[in-house]
């Protein structure tokens, strides 16, 4: 007979999973795979099934938007925490590096209905481009589980990839220190509109001059393949 | 996979008829035997033996030689967010992993190594026969590795796949992404990539690119992508995955 496992279940130590909901102490590592984006402030959330903080297809709440377009998760951890959410913020203690981990060890102890995790944190430079590991369902036989984590787009902001605010509705990308430090100047803006609902992110475009053309994204380093992160889950 | 289901077929029916011919010996021999107490048989190390193989998803990334390793958790290909290792930079940036399975071999944690004999083109299939002890198989990973040879320093991997448990006839399969090993700029220019894209440099000394750790790979941005100075065009592009690779265990 062939057993065809899943790739989740290759990383694992347990061999089987349980459906029963139950309190648990987990270790959550967020792993930036980049190669040139930084991570803002991680919003990580245990939470019940139904508090998800966005949907594929449909448009972002305020508080998504705020984090997708400047890294702001105050909103978020305000909608979380109303719903009785376990949540770590900032994880990373401010941006999280191309390479770079971050952990976070949170415990639903007392709070059995926490059993879906999500963690965000937007890209940069992008306009409203964010990391998305929404709402999976934890494990809870003890052991280390690994979930692949793709880029989205909030649908909130035009990709103009050109400098500007972090705030809702101000165009362009802040360029904090290093992404400052990474990203062109006096791009043009590149010729786009908002989409208007949650998408998997079409990657940035950029361009190779540096001191002008569209954009000041750079076109070879500030593009990906998802996944753009990977979460550690442990079960302890 | 049909071949590889014959293959444990008459893997299996190797194997009885080896315990038929062993039976009938150990008989003889009890037979001329005047003793009450048997002789100890001879101890011989079990092995178990499992085949890797290693589909080549991409459009027009031949792979170079792979590797596999057969290690328990002392043992690590990469870190992501580390240096790597020169001997993995001689893979990646030329496709020779000559030095990397030579360190591996004195390294701890490492059980068994194995080599292809040559590159794996794009659609193209690998397999490759791995032999451990019986006495390995508790903790006992694969970590399988290769690069993709028209780029500056892309290399596909997977790292410690637990084999843990597999019993014989088992599959697992999983998906491989692409690493960036930081060792090379990816500037896809003419005369540093070593593949049929280029024929270029291989393996250089020099750490030049944006960072020196390993990361995911960004993919190649191409001539097409308006990269001027690049001597890839886009049908060197590739997504995620870029190779499948399953385990079976055969013995």
């Amino acid at each position: 007979m062939i057993k065809r496992l899943s790739f989740l279940l290759f990383f694992t130590l347990a061999t089987s999973a349980s459906f029963t909901a139950s309190a648990a102490d987990l270790s959550i590592t967020v792993s930036n795979l980049t190669r040139g984006m930084y991570f803002t402030p991680l919003m990580i959330a245990a939470h019940a099934p139904e508090d998800r903080v966005f949907t594929s297809g449909t448009p972002a709440s305020a508080s998504l938007q705020a984090m997708a377009e400047g890294g702001d998760i105050s909103g978020l951890s305000g909608d979380l925490t109303a719903v009785g959410a376990t949540i770590s913020e900032n994880a990373a203690s401010g941006l999280l590096a191309p390479g770079a981990n971050a952990t976070a060890e949170i415990n639903t102890d007392g709070s059995e209905a926490n059993t879906h995790l999500t963690v965000v944190a937007m890209m940069l430079p992008t306009n409203d481009g964010f990391i998305g590991l929404n709402g999976i369902e934890i494990p809870t036989e003890p052991g280390t589980y690994v979930f692949n984590v793709n880029a989205y787009d909030s649908g909130t902001e035009a990709n103009d990839e050109i400098r500007g605010g972090g705030a809702s509705g101000v165009p362009g990308f802040p360029a904090p220190g290093p992404v400052d430090a990474a990203s062109g100047v006096n791009g043009s803006g590149v010729s786009t509109t908002i989409e208007s609902f949650v998408h998997i992110h079409r990657n940035g475009i950029g361009d190779t001059d540096a001191l002008g053309g569209s954009s000041d994204l750079d076109a070879t380093v500030h593009r990906w393949l998802n996944p753009v992160a990977r979460v550690f889950v442990t079960v302890n | 996979m049909p071949i590889q289901l014959n293959k444990t077929f008459s893997l299996a029916v190797l194997l009885l008829m080896s315990a038929f011919f062993l039976s009938a010996c150990d008989n003889n021999n009890n037979n001329g035997d005047d003793s009450d107490t048997p002789p100890e048989p001879a101890p011989e190390p079990v092995t178990v033996e499992f085949e890797v193989s290693v589909v080549n998803a991409t459009s027009t990334q031949p792979f170079s030689p792979i590797a596999v390793i057969a290690h328990t958790d002392q043992y690590s290909l990469f870190e992501i967010g580390e240096p790597s290792t020169t001997e993995l930079e001689v893979l990646a940036e030329g496709g020779n992993n000559a030095d990397l399975i030579a360190a591996a071999e004195t390294a701890d944690g490492v059980l068994a190594t194995v080599s292809a004999e040559g590159p794996t083109g794009p659609g193209a299939t690998e397999n490759l026969s791995l032999t451990v002890n019986e006495d390995d198989l508790p903790g006992l990973t694969v970590s399988v590795v290769s690069m993709l040879v028209n780029s500056n320093d892309a290399i596909t991997a997977v790292r410690g796949m637990s084999l843990e448990g597999m019993e014989v006839g088992d599959i697992q399969t999983v998906v491989s992404i692409s690493y960036d090993t930081g060792t090379e700029a990816n500037s896809e220019a003419i005369g540093t990539i070593p593949g049929p894209a280029d024929g270029g440099e291989g393996f250089n000394a020099d750490r030049d690119d944006i960072a020196n750790i390993v990361t995911g790979h960004p993919g190649v941005l191409t001539v097409d992508n308006g990269l001027s100075s690049s001597i890839l065009t886009e049908v060197h592009r590739w997504d995620h995955p870029v190779a499948y690779i399953s385990v079976m265990r055969v013995q």
